[in-house]
């Protein structure tokens, strides 16, 4: 657990066991978790678990089936690739293919510095502006091999 | 807002602000506008999406009793000048004007991509600020709950039934018969749902919807709770849609404040309330009954139907799921008639519906069309035909993974439910890419099948082994290891996922392979026999080369190829290694002169 984790746990904790609730709240209780951690620590599932009255399997059962949430600490500016339809067509590989290069990483990784992670996503809706990428919660349209190595080099200055 | 009559109206510059438009600079464009109006008497205003994708950031000048002009195109830089000039000086920027709106019902008459559309679903998108309530009742925003409060609820679905509206995510279920299920279900309490869970890669209305117009979507489900007798309902977003999530938001919390939604809604016998769940992204999610197990909290996996939802649906009780789409149009049919939407449209298919025009087109982004119009209307005249001159229109691929491609030689089929089925691809949501020959029809199929694939919950047998092993298939072929038996062994594995699985997700997951297949046969046959990829994309077959001619030697591939297989000398054409080459496309990239081709 990382420090700030270990910082923010007991208020989390203390929090969620004030109000306790039915299984239609385990989805945002975790929504809510990843949201204060930026991903799901074990013992926030533990929480949650005595929380809605659950065993842990199930809690992790639901949460593994989500693409949305993920069981180890985020990068500081996730990168996110679209590769949906409309990005596929107007060359998003070769988009993240550079990307992997500028970074040193492949897709599914994190820098060692912990400052980039580089996903797939399949599809941010903004297919008009294909391709697309999301750098740090911002999304960027209308990129080119070039134009992404650029994005990511200031975004690391 | 109203102002006396003596005082004159400020002049209005709006700024569309939804996903598209932020992606493409909006923020900085708003920054430059609100430094450079700062002291005038201005009123600077968001407003959503008006479908011009390709033209984004837009911004839109008002001066009172003039036509609304928008730029498109902004830039912090040009701000400054359309401040000076227009906002002040009263005289366009005619180089950057990208169209006028005298009539906000038909805007733009005079530009092709908005000629033939029907504006019903997006009317607000583009016209309003999405976070103003005021400015959504100005413009008949709730006149449709009036008349559905006034009236009976079995007339209101007998309303409903009238215009012929069919379900719009998809499937094209008729809406009115839906809700006289439910109506007529036993059980209490019932639900409402709106499916907003948009997981189709390449479709976005309904994110733009909810964006530009979130007070419709609201009307839409309360005059539904009317006539079914729900309570209580959900609005299923995706989480990946933030900008909506937040809109949907703050609009339910007006609603409240404004008794559109709590207890007895405008002083009637009616109390329904909504609350909104972020969807946690797993495309089988948009399948009505594995929607219905994420919102109680469960994996979200398909059951078999029936019961269906309206007869027992969350929590074992009726329910009504309905899209996006489909609600913001029920406003429109309470307010306007049934008439109204009956007469748009095809015999069987009424109305209206959006698209989502993208990929290798000149002009990407909404359309409304009434249902019937061709595919050659929507991407040759609206569309603008072909992105790039040099390269020529192949086919477009509507309804994502569960649709087809259809190729140019088809494409006077008119869009509506039954002719696209007929053509081997769906309505689906509305998603509309464009292909030209740049794309290989062979990895199109590899995209989807490798799509359904991984979002395949697992439940079922068929959809689960039976999409890997197609993909299994497909990927052999892309890198030229297939065997010629392959192909029969796609089109019979196919009928089996087709007719054995469990939900809509696996029963049209063989549709984009079995449309390429039937279309596109002979690149199938190349890819298998000749080891050859026509567009060029399968990197895997064929291989880099220098074109002699256009290569000056300026040596910036020589400097990207990571495995040094790129040979010559500076200011002479280069050569590559064909044994080095793990063909990893750099090369190609990196080249200003389009020297380097596959």
């Amino acid at each position: 657990m990382g420090a700030s984790t270990a910082q923010l746990m007991p208020e989390f904790l203390a929090a969620i066991a004030s109000r306790p609730a039915d299984r239609e709240q385990l989805i945002p209780l975790l929504q809510r978790a990843q949201a204060t951690f930026g991903y799901l620590p074990r013992e926030a599932m533990e929480g949650i678990a005595r929380n809605v009255r659950l065993p842990l399997s199930r809690i992790q059962g639901v949460a593994t089936f989500y693409n949305q949430f993920r069981f180890t600490p985020p990068a500081e500016k996730p990168v996110h690739v679209c590769l949906g339809t409309a990005c596929h067509v107007r060359g998003a590989d070769r988009v993240l293919t550079a990307m992997e290069d500028t970074l040193k990483i492949q897709e599914g990784q994190t820098t060692p510095d912990g400052r980039f992670s580089l996903e797939r996503v399949a599809c941010v809706g903004a297919c008009g502006l294909a391709p697309v990428v999301v750098v740090g919660g911002r999304t960027y349209g209308r990129l080119t091999p070039d134009r992404a190595r650029r994005l990511l080099r200031r975004a690391r200055a | 807002m109203a102002l006396p009559e003596t005082q004159t109206a400020p002049v209005r510059v709006m700024v569309g602000m939804g996903t598209c438009g932020l992606a493409a600079g909006a923020r900085e464009v708003w920054a430059a506008l609100e430094e450079e109006l700062s002291g005038a008497c201005v009123q600077l205003s968001q407003t959503g999406c008006i479908g011009m994708c390709e033209q984004e950031p837009l911004v839109d000048v008002v001066v009172p009793g003039e036509p609304r002009v928008t730029y498109g195109g902004m830039t912090p830089e040009r701000v400054r000048r359309v401040v000076e000039e227009h906002v002040h000086g009263g005289r366009p920027v005619e180089e950057w004007v990208v169209g006028r709106i005298a009539d906000a019902v038909a805007p733009y008459r005079e530009l092709e991509f908005y000629r033939s559309q029907h504006r019903i679903v997006l009317r607000n998108c583009g016209f309003i600020d999405p976070d103003s309530l005021e400015e959504y009742e100005n413009r008949d925003g709730y006149q449709g709950l009036r008349s559905a409060l006034a009236t009976d609820p079995t007339a209101v679905i007998e309303t409903v039934k009238q215009s012929g509206l069919r379900g719009r995510g998809g499937a094209g279920f008729p809406t009115g018969l839906k809700w006289q299920f439910a109506r007529q279900a036993p059980g209490e309490p019932k639900y409402l749902i709106c499916n907003a869970d948009e997981g189709d890669p390449g479709a976005f209305m309904d994110r733009s919807v909810l964006e530009g117009d979130p007070h419709a979507v609201l009307e839409g489900m309360v005059i539904a709770a009317h006539a079914v007798g729900a309570s209580h309902g959900y609005i299923y977003v995706r989480a990946e849609y933030p900008l909506a999530v937040e809109r949907i938001r703050r609009a339910i919390a007006q609603a409240r404040e404004a008794g559109y939604l709590g207890r007895g809604i405008l002083g009637s016998g009616l109390s329904f309330d909504l609350t909104v769940k972020e969807g946690a992204g797993a495309f089988v999610c948009g399948e009505e009954t594995a929607l219905i197990s994420s919102i109680e909290g469960r994996r979200g996996m398909p059951r078999v139907r029936p019961p269906f939802p309206a007869q027992q649906g969350l929590w074992g009780k009726p329910t009504i799921i309905n899209n996006v789409e489909s609600y913001a149009n029920i406003p429109h049919i309470l307010r306007e008639g049934a008439e109204s939407i009956a007469r748009l449209g095809t015999e069987k298919s009424k109305g209206t519906k959006v698209f989502a025009l993208a990929g290798k087109v000149r002009h990407t982004g909404l359309v409304e069309v009434p249902m019937g119009v061709t595919i050659r209307e929507i991407v040759e005249e609206m569309g603008g035909g072909s992105a790039e001159e040099r390269h020529r229109l192949k086919a477009v691929q509507i309804g994502g993974p569960s649709g087809g491609c259809i190729p140019t030689a088809l494409w006077d089929t008119p869009v509506d439910y039954e002719s696209l089925i007929g053509a081997g691809a769906v309505m689906g949501s509305g998603g509309l890419i464009v292909l030209d020959d740049t794309t290989c029809m062979v990895e199109m199929a590899r995209f989807f099948m490798s799509f359904v694939q991984k979002e395949s919950c697992g439940k079922c047998v068929p959809c689960r082994e039976g999409t890997r092993r197609l993909l299994e298939i497909l990927e052999r072929i892309v890198v030229g290891e297939a065997e010629p038996e392959d192909l029969e062994r796609l089109r019979g594995l196919s009928e089996t996922v087709r007719g054995a699985s469990l939900c809509a997700l696996g029963q049209t997951a063989p549709n984009p392979l079995l449309s390429t297949l039937r279309y596109f046969p002979e690149e199938y046959l190349e890819h298998v026999h000749d080891k050859r990829c026509r567009a060029g994309t399968c990197l895997a077959l064929g291989h880099f080369r220098v074109i002699a001619e256009k290569c000056p030697g300026c040596n910036k591939c020589v400097k990207v190829c990571p495995v040094e297989a790129i040979n010559g000398k500076v200011k002479h054409p280069f050569v590559i290694d064909p044994d080095k080459c793990t063909k990893c496309g750099a090369c190609e990239d990196v080249c200003s002169f389009d020297a380097i081709v596959h």
